[in-house]
């Protein structure tokens, strides 16, 4: 069994004393991150990227931190959700359907624990499903030629853009403005200058962590001031902890069910933890139909969302693994991590760079364990976190933020264009113009005009060599699908009764 | 509707001056079959198409703050990008200080308040970039060093 024997050898990179200390402090920051309304785990993860960086972190730790965070915070949004009605961050919207009811019936205790629970259901058994998968996926990545890895691309933008947007011309927009970023710079085959009108700080190209930090963490400034900085009060008190063993044995189909839906969606590129949450608790209602007291505190209405958005986590880490395309906002941040290491995600990753893959596999695991602890037993510790004031919290974000970028490259320049991206996120995120595939576009820009001139290089100038095998007809085919099936969908099924699903933080 | 519309104008403009752009860009004669203008003019083609596309179908109005907010966010940008200029000549604790106790001014008009979160964040932040993190900062003004 080649798997177990990667699966130990992972562990064995993995269980250092440093490694651990430093998933403890990612699963710790995490669930703050998600918790506290407004940072999700794109900016959780955002914002960490530089500082990991400038702490000389090798591959293996900067990642076993970073996705720490990253499952962190799919744990922490379910906090805010059931005890303030508010997500802590995008994928945990559903939670708060059951899960404040349930609060305000005096059970925000056990929604804690139910939630925790599933959470931990969800990411174990996705993380499961990844060491299986990505295996296989990255095999068959190996019949990728440019002109499939072209389709690729084009299918996340699609995907991203058709299901998890509401109005497809922006998603393109927003695409369309990330990859017309992702051109500044020097031409990689002619070595001449794009789009740099002259200035010397814009030949290297835009660096993507400046607009990831910009759009995720500088706007949401704004978006505070605008909010006149509500404080989170916390309306429900929160008891003992005792665990409610009735309702975790009524609800493990339910977790099944939902971390199977989550995974899923989780695979699919672009579509995302909000969409595996969604799904999940949909799902869940239509099967369990009236038996169900859903909307007014049913303890599997929280545990549906929990195991969908956290399983949902786990599948994004296998398209993002083998072929290097995130299958949501967050991977996407992973993503330009992983780059800033210099590691190209795909499938010669597994053969080149096994230690890296599997330490992180091995660290999902650990970090998954640490985190039920944490988030079960030792959950009143973040709700206190909870009472961190705006006027404190966005201050501390945006000093990071600066301090991050300015550690990275030391240049005043990235500090102001930082800026600007934080006021271009707050007028897109006004417009409802999606943020997550402008990261996408500056991050995979290059790799796919590469990819599509070196099939052009191939095929000597012939355009149709773009659909001349099977997988990149079908790859084609679900880009499409992706893009206008929303179209009419939409008109079929109903509305969500919560507020439209937005991909910015997930 | 206005704003989708002014929005979408701003792309179309922005996508036609995009592709003049592309235009201007120095081919080699060692390129490759697609050369470097190819994809850039694919970008700003599809731009162009979803910028009209949102002049012809506008989504509804957002709800944009009043004019008050509006100040309050233009002297957050100044305070920021004023920020972005003195980290490097004035080191970390002062500049930081100040824009900190300013950014939570913004959010909340509470003077003392907005004065202690700045110097706190500012010392404590420097201690743990500092000796936690182990970050390079600079402390003080260069002159005031010695």
């Amino acid at each position: 069994m080649d798997t177990i024997s990667n699966l130990v050898m992972g562990f064995g990179v993995a269980l250092t004393p440093f490694t651990l200390l430093l998933a403890v402090v990612g699963c710790f920051l995490g669930t703050i991150f998600g918790a506290l309304p407004g940072l999700g785990p794109a900016n959780g993860v955002a914002i960490l990227i530089p500082v990991a960086f400038t702490m000389g972190l090798d591959a293996t730790q900067a990642l076993v931190l970073l996705t720490s965070v990253y499952y962190g915070t799919m744990y922490g949004g379910r906090i805010s959700s059931i005890l303030l009605n508010i997500p802590g961050d995008e994928p945990a919207m559903m939670t708060t359907l059951d899960g404040f009811p349930m609060a305000r019936q005096g059970r925000a205790g056990d929604a804690l624990v139910i939630s925790g629970v599933a959470s931990f259901v969800g990411s174990f058994l996705s993380t499961v499903g990844l060491v299986v998968m990505a295996p296989l996926l990255a095999s068959i990545a190996y019949l990728f030629g440019p002109a499939e890895y072209f389709a690729l691309y084009l299918l996340a933008f699609c995907t991203l853009g058709g299901v998890a947007s509401k109005n497809q011309a922006k998603a393109a927009v927003a695409a369309c403005l990330g990859l017309g970023i992702a051109m500044i710079g020097l031409d990689n085959s002619t070595g001449l200058p794009r789009f740099t009108g002259g200035n010397m700080h814009l030949m290297d190209g835009i660096d993507f962590l400046v607009a990831i930090v910009g759009l995720f963490a500088i706007s949401e400034i704004f978006i505070f001031i605008e909010s006149h900085g509500r404080d989170s009060a916390i309306g429900v008190t929160l008891g003992k902890l005792t665990i409610p063993w009735k309702d975790l044995k009524a609800s493990t189909g339910t977790m099944l069910r939902g971390t199977g839906i989550g995974f899923v969606s989780g695979v699919l590129p672009g579509a995302g933890a909000s969409l595996g949450s969604f799904m999940a608790y949909m799902a869940e209602k239509s099967i369990l139909g009236s038996r169900g007291r859903f909307g007014q505190g049913d303890p599997r209405g929280v545990a549906a969302p929990e195991a969908g958005n956290n399983a949902a986590a786990g599948g994004a880490m296998v398209p993002m693994l083998t072929l290097g395309v995130p299958g949501s906002g967050t991977t996407a941040v992973m993503l330009a991590l992983l780059l800033t290491l210099n590691i190209t995600p795909g499938p010669l990753l597994f053969k080149e760079r096994p230690e890296v893959v599997w330490g992180l596999i091995a660290s999902l695991f650990i970090a998954n364990v640490v985190l039920l602890i944490m988030n079960v037993p030792l959950v009143k510790l973040f709700v206190r976190v909870l009472m961190i004031p705006a006027w404190v919290l966005l201050p501390m974000v945006t000093m990071i933020s600066f301090v991050g970028i300015y550690s990275l490259s030391g240049s005043t320049f990235d500090l102001l264009l930082m800026v600007v991206f934080g006021v271009l996120g707050y007028f897109l995120r006004k417009l409802d113009v999606p943020t997550v595939p402008v990261i996408l576009g500056i991050l995979l820009g290059s790799n796919m005009e590469d990819s599509l001139r070196r099939a052009m290089v191939i095929s000597d100038g012939d355009w149709t060599f773009l659909f001349s095998s099977p997988i990149a007809i079908g790859l084609w085919i679900a880009a499409i699908a992706g893009f206008v099936a929303p179209l009419f969908l939409r008109g079929v099924l109903k509305k969500p009764p919560v507020p439209v699903m937005d991909v910015n933080e997930d | 509707m206005a704003s989708d519309r002014i929005f979408g104008l701003v792309v179309v403009i922005s996508a036609l001056a995009y592709l003049a752009g592309a235009f201007q860009i120095q081919t080699s004669f060692l390129s490759d079959p697609v050369g470097p203008r190819v994809f850039p003019m694919m970008i700003a083609v599809v731009g162009l198409l979803c910028g009209l596309t949102m002049l012809w179908k506008p989504d509804a109005e957002p709800e944009w703050p009043p004019l008050p907010v509006w100040l309050k966010m233009a002297v957050t940008v100044v305070i920021l990008t004023a920020y972005a200029y003195m980290l490097a000549p004035l080191g970390f604790l002062i500049p930081t200080a100040l824009v900190a106790a300013g950014v939570s001014y913004m959010i909340a008009p509470q003077p003392a308040k907005a004065a202690l979160t700045g110097v706190a964040l500012s010392v404590g932040l420097f201690v743990l970039f500092k000796y936690a993190l182990g970050l390079g900062l600079v402390a003080l003004p260069k002159a005031m060093m010695g």
